[in-house]
């Protein structure tokens, strides 16, 4: 049986997280860590070290924005301008409440369907699923799985951390 | 703020979790959700009826006609996207505030501004004349060669009422994602398995995902903020920028986005007494909660008060015959009596919350938000109708009488506002639960 990895429960918060930094630290390259919430310090503990999406959420304003305003300059300048009540058609005060909509609009999507694209989301079956416990890592339990690791190594490794419990996770 | 969470110290991670998933899961319907679901759903089929009517016979069937070529419709619709601001305000602002409080109120909030803003979008293009080409505000490639008109309000407000709907949908739908995990883990059957497992997206709560999910949540309550101001500013340029009498005023923006809050928040204050009261959810919104909702709208009465006081000012101190004759006539004239009304139960009737005891009181405070949103619906009404019965040529005066068309589709969409709430109670958890889970982690640290 080829394995996606081993998973250990812990007590709480800060258990998990102190298994994941000791297991970052024992050269695990691999971890995921699971918690019902969002816990300072874990994903940097797992070797999160990047996060794109203020990044994704700024490139989606600025196209948004950028691209709002040349559509609207390209229509009333180019495309087709008409005179509406004496003004030019590059009236740009009132070019700005759809600039700005648009900024917000394009940056919100981007940063939703970033934050997904990057979690790799939707994905309806994943494997530590297979854990029957796993279902309470959505209510009060909190999980450490290492991958990529020999598994009696990885067993032993994680015994030491005083887990609640220790779960292969089939593929 | 610590001792709006301080009931909290009696529960643990999994409590909360299944006390709030188990409204959804576990409770059967009671007697009054029943019946109130059967009322909402009657006045639904109503709605629907009037809307069904009004795109057969045309926009005759109201009471509305030259001059006064906006009733009811755009009234409404500018009530029902201002009671959708508060959701935004709570979810958004307080969330960027750090206040805690917010928590436990957020998510029926934005669920409230979901639904007020989508029916709110229906209004403007109920009073079309011709509803089937409302897409032509769109900017679309079309064969007719045509673009929107970029320096028209009503384009504005298509974009801005678009927008505010979307990035609230996504705003409500993302904070969601793990608390639909929660239901899908603990769903009983196998169909409330599959639906809460599709809606959950796949969630299994690891810690590079969370970090993404912090980040993005935030930046979205950042870019929602502006629009909170940006949405009824728009709405009030609607007015602002026509040249009648009453409506074409500086203070409109400002005063439109206050009074926006103002019946939003009397709105929130509907749902959640009547919410804590039957879930038996008095440990997380607190009275607390109830007195700080109290206190801004408090607040948000004293600017709107502003805004009616400058408006009056204005009139008389520009020394224009037109808006002086306009003000003269919101006093004194046919809907001189709204005008009385609208004070009552705007400036008069919210002093009772400078009493404690008030604002502790859940029951006062329902009165209090129950006037408050007729007081709103009536200044909507009010602005759009008094405005435009009386501008300048005599030989153009007349009167807007509603009839019971402009009342059905009114009532209608009050009772399909219901509906909707009253399904999304049953079906989607009410309150936060991973942001429940920890504020308990908190009140464990303390």
């Amino acid at each position: 049986m080829s394995l996606y990895g081993v998973m250990a429960e812990f007590g709480g918060a800060e258990a998990l997280l102190a298994a994941a930094r000791e297991a970052h630290e024992s050269g695990y390259g691999d971890i995921e860590a699971y918690s019902p919430f969002p816990i300072e310090g874990l994903p940097e503990a797992t070797g999160f070290r990047r996060n794109w999406i203020p990044a994704i959420v700024l490139a989606g304003g600025l196209a948004g924005g950028i691209g709002g305003y040349l559509m609207q300059w390209y229509s009333a300048v180019l495309s087709y301008p008409i005179n509406s009540g004496g003004k030019p058609p590059h009236s740009w005060p009132e070019f700005i409440p759809v600039t700005f909509e648009l900024t917000v609009l394009v940056a919100a999507i981007a940063g939703v369907v970033g934050m997904l694209a990057l979690n790799g989301l939707p994905r309806l079956y994943h494997p530590v699923f297979n854990v029957r416990e796993f279902d309470l890592a959505s209510r009060n339990r909190f999980f450490l799985c290492l991958r990529h690791a020999d598994a009696q190594c990885a067993r032993d490794f994680l015994r030491g951390l005083e887990p609640l419990g220790i779960w292969d996770v089939p593929v | 703020m610590a001792d709006v969470a301080a009931p909290l110290r009696r529960w643990s991670y999994a409590s909360v979790s299944d006390k709030i998933a188990d409204i959804v899961l576990a409770r059967r319907a009671s007697w009054p959700w029943v019946v109130a679901f059967l009322i909402s759903m009657i006045g639904t089929v109503a709605f629907v009826g009037a809307i069904g009517w009004l795109f057969l016979r045309g926009i005759g069937i109201w009471g509305v006609n030259i001059p006064t070529a906006w009733g009811f419709a755009i009234a409404n619709f500018v009530w029902w996207i201002g009671i959708g601001h508060a959701g935004t305000f709570i979810s958004a602002i307080l969330l960027l505030l750090r206040q805690t409080w917010r928590t436990s109120i957020n998510r029926f909030a934005e669920a409230m501004t979901l639904f007020a803003a989508g029916i709110a979008g229906i209004f403007p293009i109920l009073h079309l004349g011709r509803p089937w080409f409302f897409y032509w505000l769109v900017p679309y490639p079309n064969v007719m060669e045509l673009w929107p008109q970029w320096r028209s309000a009503l384009v504005w407000d298509i974009f801005a009422i678009s927008t505010y709907l979307i990035v609230s949908l996504l705003f409500w739908y993302i904070g969601l994602v793990p608390d639909l995990a929660t239901l899908r883990d603990r769903a009983g059957t196998r169909a409330r398995q599959v639906v809460y497992g599709l809606l959950a997206l796949g969630w299994r709560g690891e810690a590079r995902h969370w970090a993404r999910f912090e980040t993005v949540y935030l930046l979205l309550a950042g870019l929602a903020t502006p629009l909170v101001v940006s949405v009824h500013s728009v709405v009030s340029l609607d007015f602002a920028i026509a040249i009648v009498p009453g409506y074409h005023s500086t203070v409109f923006p400002p005063y439109f986005v206050a009074g926006a809050l103002f019946s939003g928040f009397a709105m929130v204050l509907t749902l959640a007494i009547p919410l804590r009261h039957f879930f038996r959810l008095h440990d997380f919104i607190t009275d607390r909660h109830l007195e700080n909702a109290a206190k801004i709208l408090l607040a948000c009465g004293w600017i709107v008060a502003y805004g009616y006081f400058i408006e009056t000012f204005t009139a008389f101190y520009s020394g224009d015959e037109f808006e002086i004759a306009m003000v003269k006539d919101r006093l004194l004239g046919f809907y001189g009596p709204v005008y009385w009304t609208v004070l009552a139960c705007n400036i008069v009737v919210p002093q009772i919350l400078w009493w404690r005891a008030a604002r502790r009181s859940a029951w006062t405070l329902l009165a209090v938000s129950l006037v408050v949103n007729l007081g709103m619906w009536l200044e909507r009404v009010m602005i759009v109708v008094q405005s435009m019965h009386h501008d300048f040529m005599p030989s153009a005066w007349g009167n807007f009488i509603p009839t019971a068309w402009d009342w059905i589709t009114f009532f209608g969409s009050i009772a399909f506002f219901a509906f909707l709430f009253l399904l999304f109670v049953r079906a989607l958890p009410a309150i936060s639960i991973f942001e429940m889970r920890e504020l308990v982690l908190e009140e464990k640290k303390s």
